[in-house]
């Protein structure tokens, strides 16, 4: 049977985390009166953003971008899970219809030491690049790359390496974790480029470098899986367990290559 | 005519068109490696081209400075490219070639862009792939390890290179990465979170630009010997579009107020096959794969009233307009005729959904042919987002889709080395006009983006740098970066003093649904004329009565988007004029004053086959136009039939 | 909140909380970083678990009675004797032990206050747990608790300090029998025994994950292993009390007095009887 547009709205209560540049934070709550089951959750925040600044109140701070789930912008905990409560879903893509008339919603910024508070909602997640700085890429300057079919890729490595690079570098992980680990992040892009045969010369520095610096700013893994839980694109746990592989290997390795072995 | 080109030089080199672009390289000045270190480029804009051009240019060896308001250049909207890059490498030995994909282009843009440009694009394509793959770009593989291909867009040849239904973000990842080895080893300096709000100017030359910082509200001034310009497409103008939130106009429209010419405006390319909005707050439209109307069939009931869910609709009362009309390419016309047949329908009340503002795409006969499991393999992960966001199993009933904004083929005007018509001042991917004319192909953006950035212009700039050897970049403390400064500050202050009663978002949704009525998929004199009237009233309500709170130190989006829309505003009025002037149909541009007999794209080449440059003439008056006049020596020109 | 560093250019950064430290030479390095620890962990992990399982099958000696139980508790004491002197088997035992001990906790605790440094407080409205089961979110107490618990156990049952004149030296059954006549060190043992089930299904599974153990065939039954694992030994070690309480150890029962000053030649003289 089709589903027929409900008019239905709905009245939520929200309780907001509000939080000025420079001072401690708290809840604000506030009344959502006429939410439609199909708008998205972000859409839901645009409507009282508009309704505080007839209000004369400025409006919450949030951040997101793309709003179809691929460009990891936007960041939110809802009721105490990362992206809220629907799977394999970032909050863009949360539609109000997963909630009823009535709820109440708690809405807080992600937390952890390494992603201070801007303001509001919003959050420094740049630590995220420092990571990637450290090593995630495959050197090849442009215009020295040989033919794309001289090096053939089995199909099980590309596919597991699409698997890693699916990650959209949100952050969810590091917010879900209760260590505020970045495992499943470094995982997914160290292993990214350690899957592949281009990515082969420098897989060890890679992995030694990336993952040193991720200790710089996170905590470490205690295998809890929270990450994989609020994982957008369920990155799976096996890449922390692959990275913790090469991690270990790249310290034996990386003397060897240096003629140190 | 003449007298609109005496401007314009497109510094497109002799020779014959294969020859074009190796000659050139050949002829342009080079740079000694030992004196790149001492030339300062800014690149506006990590996404593509972006990244793609920082990270090459560092490596040449130029000193470059990379801005993106993001927080990571990763978040740029390139990355939500969804169906492929096209590349002239006739792995699957079906024919293709250099020249076919220059030829495709060329007739897909329907004979309104550059030849030249369009085959280096062509010609550069398969470097693209190589150094894609280099850089872990993990393109699907057949079992073999090789990389695989598919048709894309009505394509006759398979040519297009995916990485899942995520292509955008994997290229754009492959491109973050090569820029951010470019950061660690200290070639390319990256502003994170800085707005470009001015581009600054000395004697004629860009010398700089103007930042605002979005967290500290600092507003900030940088020089170097050359600026590019990387920031993407005007989609937004529309308010509801497929771009991101945060996709604007504002550094491309600054530069055109500074004298960079905007070209082509008119031109957007509508996407047929996005998810209708479902209610006034809609904040944006989610687009989905093209390659859904491979099997999916597109109708609307027959009945002007119908009331009834799709699946009780009789076969006899639907209308699969798309199959009546045009028997040969059926589901599959090209994007343009695929969205205007579709506002047809539904501006004549047969809409479908509660708002009645789509039509059906219906998956039934494809599952019964070739079962559940095979759409679900080729689709799964489409048909999950269309029931993440509908709330509707498109397995048990049809999909409800309607055109949206998608890519704009507009932008600064630029020649032959991506220069605007500001010495200094390049613009590279969607941000520039240049190679996509009047209609742009599937799987073309990504492959523009990185040709530019990887391939052309870290070449080009070479030749205007190494005529400044010696001169150090205008000085920060110049009078003309102070100027910029100050009116960039004092910009941001009226926008909190003015104090209104609206919101800015309310202006935008209002300005984004006059462009959509009046220069959407079908445009004539009297409703452009109107946009014109009311787009300028509008805009004088925006600035009398709009309401920006908090302050201008602090992270205050509502003060950001506040300057994008008064950019959009402008941006609007320049697109009207655009699609007024030009007095013809063609690609992205649809006058219905000019169509065939069968409601069909009437070009004129005879008057309008060039391009449309606008010159900046100030605040209180319109810009002047300018003609670049195209020839078509290699491709000929013939009408699109698609019966 | 973290200070924001700028670096060189203009890129905006939280500044990092740990600053990189000089390596030492390999496997030192190891213990510099934190999968190095968690790998340490894992390997100690599994020598501790080894243990616990081989005190547990060794105590279920205590069901072939008073002398054969002596009877195993010397052959530890005796192990190699003639090659090395009585005792040196098990003190290098109990050392390799001592240091399995010392590395896995100074690892737990390092990591965990690398991680109180970066997890600033939990979230104000709380959080929903989906993954996280109770077992990997108590490590951090079901640890001391079998930390005391060790120590407790040591000074209970081999250095006798709360036993008084009852602990007879060489008599573990008698000695079992005798501490676990004491209400609370019943109950102590079974809240420490199910913090160790606990302990070890985390550790168990978790040790895999910070190996690098990974094999797609084999993952899902890693949390069965775990799982097995983590009941054998509770099940193991809750028999002793309880089937003590039973009557199934009964002192009663016993040929030789355990007070008697010549109790181990007694247990021997019995052990020599049953053909032993």
């Amino acid at each position: 049977m089709e589903k027929t547009h409900s008019e239905k709205t709905m009245t939520l209560t929200l309780k907001v985390w509000r939080q000025e540049p420079g001072q401690t934070g708290g809840f604000q709550t506030y009344e959502a009166p006429g939410i439609s089951e199909d708008m998205s959750f972000l859409e839901m925040l645009d409507v009282v953003n508009e309704r505080l600044i007839e209000d004369g109140t400025p409006p919450i701070v949030f951040e997101s971008d793309c709003r179809e789930g691929i460009c990891g912008t936007c960041n939110l905990m809802i009721d105490g899970r990362a992206h809220g409560p629907e799977k394999a879903t970032a909050t863009c893509q949360l539609h109000m219809r997963s909630y009823n008339d009535g709820d109440h919603i708690t809405i807080e910024p992600w937390r952890a030491a390494s992603f201070p508070i801007i303001r509001d909602l919003a959050v420094d997640r740049s630590p995220l690049d420092a990571i990637q700085e450290a090593g995630g890429y495959i050197t090849a300057p442009t215009g020295s790359a040989s033919d794309a079919n001289l090096t053939p890729v089995p199909k099980p490595a590309a596919d597991a390496a699409m698997d890693a690079a699916a990650c959209i570098g949100c952050g969810a992980c590091v917010a879900a974790c209760p260590n505020s680990a970045a495992q499943l992040f470094t995982a997914a892009k160290v292993m990214h480029m350690n899957l592949l045969p281009q990515g082969q010369a420098e897989r060890w520095q890679r992995t030694e470098n990336m993952v040193e610096t991720m200790e710089e700013y996170f905590g470490s893994c205690t295998n809890h899986g929270e990450c994989h839980e609020a994982c957008p694109k369920e990155i799976s746990l096996d890449f922390i367990a692959m990275m913790n592989k090469d991690y270990v290997k790249s310290k034996i390795k990386n003397r060897k290559l240096s003629g140190q072995g | 005519m003449s007298g609109y080109s005496d401007v314009l030089d497109s510094k497109v080199p002799d020779g014959p068109i294969a020859d074009k672009w190796t000659n050139h390289k050949f002829d342009m000045k080079l740079v000694n490696p030992a004196n790149k270190r001492k030339f300062e480029v800014i690149v506006v804009g990590t996404g593509l081209a972006g990244a793609s051009a920082a990270a090459t240019m560092g490596e040449l060896g130029y000193k470059v400075k990379a801005f993106t308001f993001h927080d990571s250049p990763r978040r740029a909207h390139s990355i939500a490219a969804q169906g492929g890059i096209n590349a002239a490498k006739n792995y699957q030995n079906d024919g293709d070639s250099v020249h076919r994909l220059f030829y495709d282009t060329v007739k897909g843009g329907d004979y309104r862009s550059r030849e030249a440009n369009v085959h280096r694009l062509a010609e550069v394509s398969v470097n693209i792939i190589d150094q894609a793959a280099a850089q872990g770009v993990p393109f699907a593989r057949e079992y073999g390890g090789l990389l695989a291909n598919r048709s894309f867009g009505g394509a006759q040849v398979s040519r297009t290179f995916y990485a899942r239904g995520q292509t955008g973000q994997q290229l754009l990842l492959g491109a973050y990465s090569a820029l951010m080895r470019q950061v660690n080893e200290g070639g390319v300096e990256l502003f994170n979170r800085q707005e470009m709000l001015e581009l600054v100017t000395k004697d004629g030359e860009a010398c700089g630009i103007v930042c605002r910082d979005l967290i500290t509200g600092e507003i900030s001034t940088h020089s170097a010997h050359a600026v590019v310009l990387a920031t993407g497409g005007y989609g937004n103008v529309y308010y509801l579009s497929t771009n991101a939130m945060m996709c604007n106009t504002t550094a491309t429209w600054r530069a055109h107020r500074k004298g960079a010419f905007f070209a082509n405006p008119c031109y957007t390319q509508i996407h047929p096959t996005c998810i209708p909005s479902s209610d006034p707050f809609q904040s944006k439209l989610t687009l989905m794969s093209e390659s859904l109307r491979n099997d999916g069939r597109i109708w609307v009931p027959n009945n002007f009233d119908e009331t009834r869910a799709a699946a009780d609709i009789p076969e006899d009362e639907r209308d699969y307009y798309l199959e009546r009309k045009y028997p040969a390419f059926g589901n599959l016309v090209p994007r343009d005729v695929a969205s205007r047949n579709a506002k047809t329908v539904v501006d004549a009340g047969k809409g479908v959904g509660s708002l009645k503002n789509g039509v059906y795409l219906d998956f039934a006969a494809a599952i019964a042919r070739d079962g559940e499991d095979t759409i679900r393999a080729k689709y799964g992960n489409l048909f999950d987002m269309y029931q993440r966001i509908t709330g509707e199993n498109p397995y048990k009933q049809p999909m409800r889709i309607y055109p949206a904004t998608h890519y704009t083929m507009g932008g600064l005007w630029v020649d032959y080395h991506l220069s605007t018509t500001i010495p200094g001042c390049y613009a590279i991917g969607e941000a520039n006009f240049s190679d996509h004319g009047a209609n742009r192909l599937g799987a073309s953006a990504l492959m523009q983006g990185l040709a530019d950035g990887y391939f052309v212009l870290p070449y080009t700039i070479g030749n205007y740098l190494a005529e400044k050897l010696g001169s150090a970049p205008v000085p920060t403390s110049d009078p003309v970066f102070a100027e910029a400064q100050a009116d960039v500050t004092d910009r941001t202050n009226r926008w909190l003093s003015i104090n209104g009663t609206k919101s800015v978002d309310h202006y935008h949704r209002e300005l984004g649904k006059l462009v959509w009525d009046y220069i959407g998929m079908e445009r004539d004199k009297n409703g452009l004329e109107k946009a014109i009237s009311e787009i300028s009233s509008l805009e004088e309500e925006f600035h009398k009565n709009v309401r920006v709170l908090g302050s201008a130190d602090t992270l205050n989006q509502s003060l950001e988007k506040a300057g994008r829309v008064a950019d959009f505003f402008g941006l609007a009025k320049v697109k009207a004029r655009d699609a007024l002037v030009r007095e013809e149909s063609a690609g992205g541009h649809f006058r219905s004053e000019h169509q065939t007999e069968e409601g069909e794209a009437k070009r004129d080449d005879e008057n309008f086959k060039h391009v449309t440059a606008w010159e900046w003439t100030g605040e209180d008056s319109a810009q002047n136009e300018h003609r670049e006049e195209l020839t078509f020596d290699t491709v000929p020109l013939t009408q699109r039939s698609y019966k | 909140m973290a200070q924001t560093l700028s670096k060189p250019g203009g890129t905006q950064r939280p500044a990092p909380l740990r600053k990189p430290v000089k390596p030492l030479p390999f496997p030192l390095s190891l213990g510099q970083t934190a999968i190095g620890k968690k790998w340490l962990m894992a390997l100690t992990g599994i020598g501790l678990i080894g243990f616990v399982v081989a005190h547990m099958v060794g105590n279920l000696h205590v069901y072939e009675g008073p002398a054969v139980m002596a009877e195993y508790a010397e052959s530890l004491r005796t192990m190699f004797q003639g090659l090395l002197p009585r005792g040196t088997v098990v003190w290098v035992l109990r050392l390799g032990l001592i240091a399995m001990f010392a590395i896995h906790i100074w690892a737990a605790v390092t990591l965990n206050s690398m991680n109180i440094k970066a997890s600033p407080g939990s979230y104000a409205g709380g959080r929903d747990y989906i993954a996280a089961n109770f077992a990997s979110r108590t490590m951090r107490w079901t640890g001391p608790i079998i930390l005391l618990y060790v120590l407790f156990h040591l000074a209970d049952l081999t250095w006798g300090w709360w036993l008084g004149d009852k602990f007879v030296h060489g008599d573990p059954y008698h000695n079992l029998a005798a501490s676990f006549a004491r209400p609370a060190v019943l109950i102590i043992y079974i809240i420490a025994n199910i913090a160790l089930a606990l302990h070890i299904f985390h550790g168990a599974w978790s040790m895999f994950q910070s190996l690098g153990i990974n094999n797609p065939k084999y993952n899902a039954a890693r949390r069965g292993f775990a799982a097995g694992l983590a009941g054998l030994i509770l099940v193991g070690n809750l028999s002793f009390p309880i089937l003590s309480a039973a009557g199934l150890t009964d002192e009663d029962n016993r040929k030789c007095d355990p007070y008697a000053e010549e109790v181990l030649e007694c247990l021997e003289e019995q052990l020599a009887e049953s053909g032993h």
